[in-house]
C-alpha cells in the first residue's frame, strides 16, 4: 500500500520573476533588470529521504519547492521527479501522475476560505490518491482544530497545524513542508516533528522540510541543502556536513590553545568558560589532549555552519 | 543526548554497547524499535537504523523477523573481551606514558592501585 518514493532532479535550473518593460523620463524604454529567483541551480533529492532545506530570506528556498509541485516553471533548465527504478522521471508541469503524486504545503495552507475545513480536507482526500483520513482525523484532534470552523478563524498557529495534517495525512511520495511551523507554539512544532518521524518510519517517503529553526530540526534530516542567493551552496548528508566542524567547551585558556588556528565559526564567552564552534574535524591527538585538558568536544550545531555560510561579508568562497 | 563529536548513529552504538555491558540490557532483551527510537531521541530513523545495522554485524544484536532487534546471547561477553583489551591499549598505555613522563615510578602506580582499590572499588566505570 506504501506507493514508491519519488526523488527529484534539477539541471541548470533558471527562474526570473517580474522583467518588463519601464521608460525613462526622456521617453526611452528599456527592459527592467528582473529578479533572478534560482541561477543555474543543480540538485538531486533522494528518494525515501528527509531531506532540510536551508536557507535566508530570499534565498530561494520557496521558488524550489513550488517548481517541484509545479505551481511554478523554471524560465529555463529541467525538473524532473519519479520513483526509483527504470522508468524515465517526468516533468511534472501538468503532469496529473506526477503533482497528484507531490503535496507541497505552503506557509498560507492554501485552504478554501469561505467554506469549513471539513471542506478543504475533501478537496485533499480527493486529489490524493493515498490520503489517510483516519490520520488526518487523529491529527486535527491532536492539534485542537475543529474541522466545522472556517479556515480565517483560525489562528495562525492552528492553521499551520492544518497545513501539518494536510502534509501527513496525504502520504504523498514526495511530501513537501514549507516552513509549515510558523505561528506553532513549541509544544506544537515538537508534537508535529515526532508525528513526521513516527509516521515516516512507517510510511517511507521522500520528505522536504525548509525552516529557520535550524537548532530544533537538524538531527531530523538525512539530507541537507543549503541555498543562499538563488545557488546551492552546499547539498550533502547530515554526517558529512556535521563533520566539517566541531564544538570546544572549556577554561578559555585551555580552549584558545586547543583551536589553535582553525577557523572559529561561532564563539561565547560565559565566565571563565570559553565555547567554540571550529571547522574542520579534531583528529585522535587533538581529541585526546583536549580531554587531557578538561575540554568538551562537541558535535558542529548546523545552525552555525549555516550563519557563517550565508554570511553577507562572505567573499564567494566555498560557493 | 547524542551532543558528541561522532556522527550520531555511532553515539548511538556506543550507547546501546554501554547498556549491555552494564547489564541495562540483558541477552535476549527486546530493544527499542527504530521508530521509537527515532521519536524519543527526535532523531531521523534512518541515522537509527543505521546504528543497529552496525550493532548487528559486530553480534551485539540480532534481527527477529518480524519482531524486532534483540540483544544477542553471548554479546555482554563478547563486549567485556573486546573493551578488555582495549583498555589496555586506549587507557592504560597512555596513563603510563605519561607517569612516565612525570617519572611516576611503577612502584608508585602499584601502591597507588592498592591503595585505591580497598578504599573505592567501585568507582572504576
Amino acid at each position: 500500500m506504501t506507493p514508491e518514493p519519488f526523488g527529484a532532479r534539477l539541471d541548470d535550473v533558471v527562474v526570473r520573476f517580474g522583467k518588463q518593460r519601464r521608460m525613462t523620463i526622456d521617453g526611452r524604454t528599456f527592459k527592467d533588470e528582473a529578479t533572478v529567483a534560482l541561477d543555474g541551480v543543480d540538485l538531486t533529492i533522494r528518494p525515501g529521504v528527509i531531506t532540510g532545506v536551508l536557507g535566508r530570506n530570499g534565498a530561494g528556498k520557496s521558488t524550489l519547492l513550488t517548481l517541484l509541485a509545479a505551481f511554478n516553471r523554471p524560465t529555463s533548465g529541467t525538473v524532473r521527479l519519479g520513483p526509483d527504478g527504470d522508468a524515465p522521471w517526468e516533468d511534472p508541469w501538468e503532469n496529473a501522475w506526477v503533482t497528484s503524486n507531490v503535496q507541497l504545503v505552503r506557509e498560507s495552507g492554501d485552504l478554501q476560505d469561505d467554506e469549513k475545513l471539513s471542506e478543504s480536507l475533501r478537496y485533499y482526500a480527493d486529489l490524493r490518491p493515498f490520503w489517510d483520513a483516519e490520520l488526518a482525523g487523529r491529527l486535527l484532534d491532536m492539534f485542537e482544530v475543529n474541522p466545522r470552523k472556517k479556515p480565517n478563524a483560525l489562528s495562525r498557529g492552528k492553521r499551520s497545524a492544518v497545513g501539518a495534517t494536510i502534509g501527513l495525512a496525504s502520504r504523498a511520495p514526495l511530501t513537501i513542508f514549507d516552513e509549515v511551523y510558523l505561528g506553532m507554539d513549541a509544544p506544537t512544532r515538537y508534537a508535529f516533528y515526532d508525528e513526521i518521524l513516527a509516521d515516516y518510519a512507517e510510511h517511507p517517503r521522500t520528505i522536504l522540510l525548509s525552516s529557520h529553526l535550524v537548532e530544533e530540526v537538524e538531527r531530523l534530516f538525512e539530507d541537507v541543502i543549503v541555498l543562499d542567493r538563488g545557488g546551492v551552496l552546499l547539498a550533502e548528508t547530515a554526517e558529512e556536513m556535521g563533520r566539517r566542524g566541531f564544538s570546544l567547551t572549556g577554561p578559555t585558556s585551555a580552549v584558545e590553545r586547543l583551536a589553535g588556528d582553525r577557523r572559529v565559526l561561532h564563539r561565547q564567552q560565559l565566565g571563565g568558560t570559553l565555547q567554540v564552534t571550529l571547522e574542520g574535524t579534531p583528529d585522535d591527538v587533538e581529541a585526546t589532549a583536549a580531554r587531557a585538558a578538561g575540554v568538551e568536544l562537541g558535535s558542529l550545531p548546523l545552525q552555525d555552519l549555516f550563519v557563517r555560510l550565508t554570511e553577507p561579508s562572505r567573499t564567494g568562497a566555498g560557493r | 543526548m547524542f551532543d558528541g563529536p561522532e556522527p550520531i548513529y555511532l553515539q548511538i552504538a556506543q550507547m546501546i554497547r554501554s547498556q549491555v555491558l552494564a547489564g541495562e540490557l540483558v541477552e535476549e532483551e527486546q530493544v527499542m524499535s527504530t521508530t521509537q527510537f527515532a521519536t524519543t531521541f527526535r532523531i531521523n530513523p534512518a541515522t537509527a537504523a543505521k546504528a543497529f545495522t552496525g550493532l548487528v554485524e559486530e553480534g551485539v544484536l540480532y534481527k527477529r523477523r518480524g519482531l524486532g532487534m534483540f540483544v544477542a546471547p553471548g554479546a555482554r561477553e563478547r563486549l567485556l573481551e573486546q573493551h578488555r583489551q582495549a583498555y589496555y591499549d586506549d587507557v592504560l598505555a597512555p596513563a603510563l606514558a605519561q607517569a612516565a613522563v612525570l617519572g611516576i615510578s611503577a612502584e608508585e602506580i602499584v601502591a597507588y592501585i592498592h591503595g585505591t582499590a580497598h578504599q573505592t572499588p567501585q568507582e572504576e566505570s
